[in-house]
């Protein structure tokens, strides 16, 4: 693929790093990322995505653009309240870099989809940008068995973190962490949490670095760490954490066979 | 007896187990905590069964889902 001037230039001060080259922006040009979720965190990590000129970009998301959300997901804007926000997203990366192309899907993810939107361009790297636990595991669950690699995050109030997982490397998946979604009555409700609107763009764009270190084989990932940021301490920590042999998903003998649509959620962003 | 909890040193007047401990860190909710002992992930059932040690590393990892807590 040779580069047009347009191209040379837009990509300038990436192909100057030696890390990237000219070679590393041809493979992100030539590679493919799905984000779930074109929320707060979604949204920051598919325009920096789309920015460094990953050339195929998948945005799946069923809601609507809400007057709520423009707080933190700045991939939507005031005119676009009401409006799909795959369609709101994929017109603001297009604006932005004609060089990606953006596929749509007006859809939640359950069981029996995920596994067919993965699959529909094999994507190269998952970000998952969903709010909710159940949409969480099941992620995870289908990464595990799909065999592809992903990055984990959430955020809430003033914290956010996030892991990587790579499959065949013998790192954790979210599951290795966490057994199983929290019981319902645990969860605090919508009203009592809350977001600082920059977690979402903080740990959004850590989850966009992730994918792009993936895609040029660059450096070290999150694979075997959790990361944690406390905005109010200011503090970002990585602790340590291993494959866990009782897993149900990705475990010597995992009881999970199919994958789970739990209960969704009670509440949306 | 001093442990690490998240990174930070603690002093424990006596011996508690992990639940008691979820206790002494305000832990309001147990169920929304994930514990590593050590580097290793405690399963929930042990929780109570299992005493903390002199210099034990435990790392408490909160469930954080997105903007909203949905499910």
């Amino acid at each position: 693929m040779d580069f047009n001037e347009a191209q040379i230039e837009r990509y300038s001060r990436h192909i100057i790093l030696s890390e990237v080259g000219v070679e590393g922006q041809q493979k992100l040009l030539e590679s493919k990322v799905l984000i779930i979720g074109t929320g707060g965190l979604g949204a920051p990590a598919a325009m920096f995505l789309a920015a460094a000129g990953v050339g195929t970009i998948g945005l799946v998301d069923a809601d609507s653009v809400d007057l709520s959300n423009l707080q933190r997901q700045i991939i939507h804007q005031t005119k676009d309240v009401g409006k799909l926000k795959v369609v709101s997203g994929k017109e603001t990366i297009n604006e932005m870099n004609p060089d990606v192309n953006v596929i749509t899907y007006h859809t939640f993810v359950n069981a029996s989809n995920i596994l067919e939107i993965i699959k529909d361009q094999d994507y190269d790297f998952i970000i998952d940008g969903t709010d909710n636990f159940g949409a969480k595991f099941l992620i995870n669950d289908a990464c595990v068995i799909a065999k592809k690699p992903f990055s984990h995050a959430g955020i809430i109030r003033f914290n956010g973190q996030l892991t990587t997982y790579i499959p065949d490397n013998n790192t954790p998946c979210y599951r290795c962490m966490f057994k199983e979604p929290p019981p319902e009555g645990a969860v605090p409700t919508c009203r009592e949490a809350g977001v600082l609107g920059v977690m979402g763009g903080v740990i959004g764009t850590l989850q966009a670095t992730e994918a792009i270190k993936y895609i040029l084989g660059l450096g070290e990932t999150l694979a075997g760490y959790l990361m944690t940021y406390d905005a109010i301490k200011m503090e970002f920590r990585k602790i340590k954490i291993k494959h866990n042999a009782k897993c149900g998903i990705c475990g010597d003998e995992p009881s999970i066979q199919e994958l789970i649509d739990y209960k969704p959620p009670v509440c949306s962003l | 007896m001093t442990i690490r909890v998240n990174g930070e040193e603690k002093l424990l007047e006596k011996e508690v187990n992990i639940l008691e401990l979820l206790t002494l860190q305000e832990v309001k909710m147990v169920e929304m905590v994930s514990v590593e002992l050590n580097g290793e992930i405690l399963d929930r059932d042990d929780f109570e069964t299992t005493l903390v040690k002199e210099n034990d590393a435990i790392e408490l990892l909160y469930f954080m889902g997105g903007g909203s807590f949905g499910f």
